[in-house]
């Protein structure tokens, strides 16, 4: 359970959340027309007769955005409707060229599944909760306006007129900002898996409708505002925050919320009413009559199964399940492209917790230190399996490890041509260690001789002091053991 | 010479083959009789150019022995095609002036054929109305005239062409053109066929892409020709229909030779009649024109059988509900700000120049079923309404399933009475509506349709029968087409007045 | 369920048709007559009856995700996109100043 709560003058409020995501489905042709969807097009250039909805203009809809928006349900575990219809939903404005988006409302192409956030004590999650997801439904996205162009004018550009987003709609299961935060990012990265979105919030790929609304524990749900197209999940929980906030004390002055659209500016972090769309509010949907139902196969939806990759959670508990820590695996699969490099560090023939270890700690560190994403790294998971193949056998020590890794970032070079040229490798030659230990004894006789009066704690110092003569080449066992003996 | 603007298609196609004239000859022809019936009004556009240009062509492909199966054939074109480069308004002043830079999959399919462009042909604003009144280019003049009709219907008056492809059933019945398309949402090809005494065919719902053309009622609207005969009806579909991957409503069938397999031998088949259609207070006229024409059928080797379409009633009532929900918004998008027409009153803003163009651009009948629609599709009224009408719409469906379980086609009058004047209908919408009575059913099933000249009535104008055929089969249609053709000897044609 | 002035208005204000009082007045009289005679499809016994979604037995084609695969379906034509603009600008099109 969440502890969040808003403290008003009257006492205590529960916030419910509920999100609605429009997720951009990964695909090279529009939802409805084969005009492309690249980001950052000259105004207009990707646009087709059928997305400026010329007369007479006709859909025809894109397969891969529907098998895309079947795989994320998958990946939610969701019904996936076999017989799915497209509706329009009928509104009057200057980015919306048909004069109305087709959607689907009576019968969506994905039904109920779910997500799990993980606990997360700093941010008051205090155990693994279930988020329910209602629905996924597929339709097309707006053209932009732009309004400081022109002094009497606003531009109209349809680029991104008819671009397939996916309507992720959760069920009001979230109880404060964190867990809202916890459950865009959880599903961010479950369709960065699957490959459906890319994810980018900057560009728009993925933003969110946020419903909030407020009670007291125990009262039946309070009127809901719904701010929309929030674009960053620091944003997300901006809203949450300010909009209960201002509900609580709304409604504690003596005001009732109305159920309205409210939009946010992040300069000022405040919402406010968007009094503009509330005529528009009677939409009209009926099923599409240029478009069939959609009908699916077992055969389809065979291909769409088994094109899944392992997502988060079950990659997560397969690390957990190989010795990795809650902490290393929750940081190893956040992140597509760093779970796909473990894995290959991993098939490479690494052991896994050392790995895990190293990735969170070595990688990630000089990674961060160069700026550099993990797509970017100058080492390759091969390159990486090498040199912690060369700790596991001891050839080299873990000291040495960090050497030989810097001088990887440098030079490129590989781990044991490294440890070979600069003569890096881990010795066990004992008469070469009781040698050294001979000399480190004779040079330090009163500590020897705290030692043997029974400041035990000194043998550390013997056993840095031999490491240091060795250039970190000897192998620690065979130092300790050796030191044991001569310390006798 | 013969009067070349007299000959069928198929005269024009095996005339101009065997070199006894050439397409030049026929599109001057053509274009001659197109420029001198300005009073029919029956084109919003004339395009002789285009015609010449095709001719040439044709004249050309048959020096070098490359004839296509329409060179040497100029046709009309419904204005709710867009063709690429001409005008192409749906009768509106909403798109008046509007020039597409595409060509509808259907005109395409014609011109790659062969065919060559008289003109775009006048109709009922955006395809809404069945008397071509309600064009913004003003209406069609029926050629044909009554004789004396009775103290009620005054002698010589205009009448309408019917609609909406009132252009398209004028100009052929005034011989502007051998052939033109129409479309057909509610009756729109059969009803102006029947009041001008042509031949005019709705294929099943797909055959014909929906693509390029201006939507009325996608569910519903279909095209398909009309020509003076049925065999020109054949040839003209056939090179009108087929798959086309930009209509998702395309039917991905084989187009058939339906002209190689025309017979008026219907032995072995059954006619249905559907006791519904036998309205109470129907014209005389209309209950003998239709008997007659069983009795053509059993002629050609028919067995008569009566059938049961009960939800008749209620498809005309389904079909102003749909069709105008459709309507309301597929016309949404003439907003002013991509094409067409922009009333921009001074300082307003989008949605008050949104609410300025519409009403500007849209003609009253058109406004009253966006209205409609609107109404319908609104909170609280959709399931009433909108779903209570698909519904039925399924009921009427299931009906002809049943009725061809006995019989393979069916035979009807396709409109209650024979053109009617202009002006005699249009203070009351209803009344109107009402004339789509024997075509709407067909419509709202998909079926395939035609109708057929079939008698004058006795102020010697033309009444049409309509045949209804399964799904998918055209063939039948036609062949119980050319059997009524061949027995009824229509020959009678409008006097020139104009 | 008659329709009154307010209706019609409301109706004319979704539909986005600007109606003077003389036009709304004559669409009471007209609506409610093609409404109330529409009003019979009430009578249908339709118990068990699916609203219906395809009129021809056929299924819904899906397009492979290819750009530009067709010119008559894909982008990269803003001159013909443009063309009949009543107020092009820069590539775009022009309309009156909105706020959100
Ligand atoms: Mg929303
Ligand atoms: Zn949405």
């Amino acid at each position: 359970m969440s502890n969040y709560t808003i403290k008003g003058e009257t006492g205590e409020w529960e916030v419910v959340i509920g999100l609605e995501v429009h997720a951009q489905v990964t695909s090279n042709a529009k939802l409805f027309s084969g005009a492309a969807t690249a980001f950052g097009a000259e105004p207009n250039t990707q646009v087709s007769l059928v997305d400026a909805a010329m007369p007479g203009m006709l859909p025809v809809p894109n397969r891969e955005c529907i098998r895309q928006a079947v795989r994320t349900g998958m990946a939610i575990d969701a019904q996936i409707n076999k017989w799915s219809r497209f509706d329009r939903k009928n509104y009057f404005y200057a980015d919306l060229p048909q004069g109305y988006q087709i959607s689907q409302l009576y019968h969506p192409l994905v039904g109920e599944g779910s997500l799990t956030i993980e606990a997360d004590e700093k941010a008051g999650i205090a155990e693994a909760k279930r988020i329910g997801i209602e629905r996924i439904h597929v339709e097309q996205d707006a053209g932009k306006l732009m309004h400081d162009q022109h002094p009497t004018m606003s531009y109209v550009d349809l680029n991104r007129s008819g671009v397939a987003l996916m309507e992720i709609v959760s069920k009001p299961d979230m109880r404060s900002p964190a867990e809202a935060g916890a459950y865009v990012r959880k599903l961010r990265a479950i369709l960065r898996y699957v490959g459906s979105c890319d994810g980018n919030m900057e560009e728009g790929s993925m933003r969110a409708d946020v419903n909030v609304s407020v009670r007291k524990p125990g009262d039946a749900f309070g009127t809901r505002t719904e701010t929309k197209n929030v674009n960053s999940v620091r944003f997300v929980m901006a809203v949450i925050e300010g909009e209960a906030k201002r509900q609580v004390a709304l409604i504690e002055s003596g005001g009732t919320v109305v159920q309205e659209t409210r939009l946010y500016d992040p300069d000022r972090n405040e919402t406010r009413s968007m009094r503009s769309k509330e005529d528009a509010h009677d939409y009209r949907y009926f099923p599409d009559p240029d478009l069939l139902p959609l009908e699916l196969d077992d055969a389809f939806l065979d291909e769409c199964r088994a094109s899944l990759p392992e997502l988060p959670d079950a990659k997560r508990a397969r690390y957990i399940g190989e010795g990795i820590s809650a902490y290393n695996a929750d940081v190893l699969t956040a992140e597509v492209e760093a779970a796909r490099w473990f894995d290959a560090l991993l098939e490479a023939g690494a052991k896994p917790v050392a790995a895990a270890n190293w990735v969170t700690s070595e990688l990630f560190g000089a990674l961060n230190r160069l700026g550099k994403d993990i797509s970017e790294s100058p080492v390759s998971p091969a390159q990486a399996a090498e040199l912690l193949g060369l700790v596991a056998d001891g050839t080299i020590s873990g000291s040495i490890a960090k050497q030989v890794f810097e001088k990887m970032l440098e030079s490129g070079d590989g781990a044991a041509a490294i440890v070979d040229r600069d003569g890096l490798k881990q010795t066990s030659d004992t008469g070469a260690i009781e040698a050294e230990i001979a000399k480190v004894l004779s040079a330090n006789a009163d500590k020897v001789a705290q030692y043997k009066g029974g400041k035990e704690a000194l043998f550390g110092f013997f056993v840095g002091q031999t490491m240091k003569a060795m250039q970190g080449k000897a192998n620690p066992q065979v130092v300790n053991e050796l030191l044991k003996k001569a310390l006798g | 010479m013969t009067d070349l603007t007299n000959l069928t298609v198929a005269q024009i196609r095996d005339g101009h083959r065997a070199g006894d004239f050439s397409a030049v000859e026929v599109a001057e022809a053509f274009n001659a009789n197109v420029a001198g019936a300005k009073a029919l009004n029956a084109f919003i556009v004339e395009t002789p150019e285009h015609a010449l240009a095709a001719a040439k062509q044709a004249d050309a492909d048959r020096a070098a022995g490359t004839l296509k199966p329409l060179s040497g054939v100029p046709i009309g074109m419904k204005d709710l095609f867009a063709t690429n480069g001409v005008q192409t308004t749906a009768a509106s002043h909403m798109l008046e002036g509007f020039v597409p830079r595409y060509e509808s999959t259907v005109s395409q399919k014609l011109w790659d054929a062969g065919a060559g462009m008289l003109g775009k042909l006048n109709l009922d604003q955006f395809a809404m109305g069945s008397s071509n009144e309600t064009s913004y280019f003003g209406n069609v003049i029926s050629p044909w005239r009554r004789k004396d009709g009775g103290p009620n219907l005054k002698e010589g008056a205009a009448l309408a062409p019917g609609g909406s492809s009132g252009g398209s059933s004028a100009a052929i019945a005034a011989r502007l053109c051998p052939a033109a398309t129409g479309t057909d949402t509610g009756g729109s090809i059969r009803q102006p066929a029947a009041f001008t005494g042509i031949s005019g065919i709705k294929p099943t719902y797909g055959r014909c892409s929906r693509w390029g053309i201006v939507a009325f009622a996608s569910s519903l609207d279909q095209a398909g020709p009309m020509a003076r005969d049925v065999r020109d009806c054949a040839i003209m579909l056939q090179n009108m229909a087929g798959f086309d991957a930009k209509d998702a409503t395309s039917l991905d069938l084989p187009v058939p030779d339906w002209e190689a397999a025309l017979s008026g031998d219907l032995k072995g088949k059954k006619v249905g009649i559907p006791r519904e259609y036998r309205l109470d207070g129907i014209d005389p006229d209309i209950d003998a024109m239709w008997d007659a024409g069983i009795a053509m059928l059993k002629d050609a080797g028919a067995e008569v059988v009566e059938i049961s379409l009960p939800h008749t009633k209620y498809a005309l009532p389904a079909y102003y509900i749909i069709a105008p929900a459709e309507a309301s918004s597929n016309l949404a998008r003439y907003d002013g700000v991509r094409y067409g027409l922009r009333d921009l009153p001074q300082g307003a803003g989008l949605q008050d120049m949104y609410a300025a163009t519409r009403a500007e651009g849209f003609g009253p009948e058109v406004k009253r079923r966006i209205m409609i629609g609107t109404y319908v599709l609104s909170a609280g009224f959709y399931d009433a309404y909108y779903t209570q009408a698909q519904k039925v719409r399924a009921l009427i469906s299931r009906d002809f399933t049943a009725a061809f379980e006995t019989c393979d086609v069916i035979l009807a009058p396709t409109a209650p009475s024979a053109a009617f004047g202009l002006g005699e209908k249009t203070a009351d919408p209803l009344a109107m509506y009402l004339n789509d009575v024997f075509a709407v059913p067909a419509s709202l099933a998909g079926l395939p349709a035609m109708s057929v000249p079939a008698a004058l009535n006795r102020e010697e104008l033309p009444l049409g029968l309509q045949i209804i055929g399964k799904a998918f089969d055209e063939q039948g249609v036609l062949n119980a087409g050319l059997a009524i053709e061949e027995r009824a000897s229509f020959t009678a044609r409008a006097e020139k007045w104009w | 369920m008659a329709i009154d002035q307010a209706t019609v208005r409301k109706i004319a204000s979704l539909a986005r048709i600007a109606i003077s009082d003389a036009e709304a007045t004559a669409m009471e009289g007209e609506l409610n007559g093609i409404l109330g005679w529409v009003e019979q499809l009430g009578e249908v016994d339709v118990t068990g009856v699916e609203p219906m979604t395809a009129v021809i037995p056929n299924t819904l084609r899906l397009r492979d995700d290819v750009v530009d695969a067709d010119p008559l379906t894909g982008g990269n034509r803003r001159d013909d996109v443009l063309a009949n603009a009543p107020e092009p600008q820069h590539g775009f099109f022009g309309v009156p100043k909105v706020i959100e």
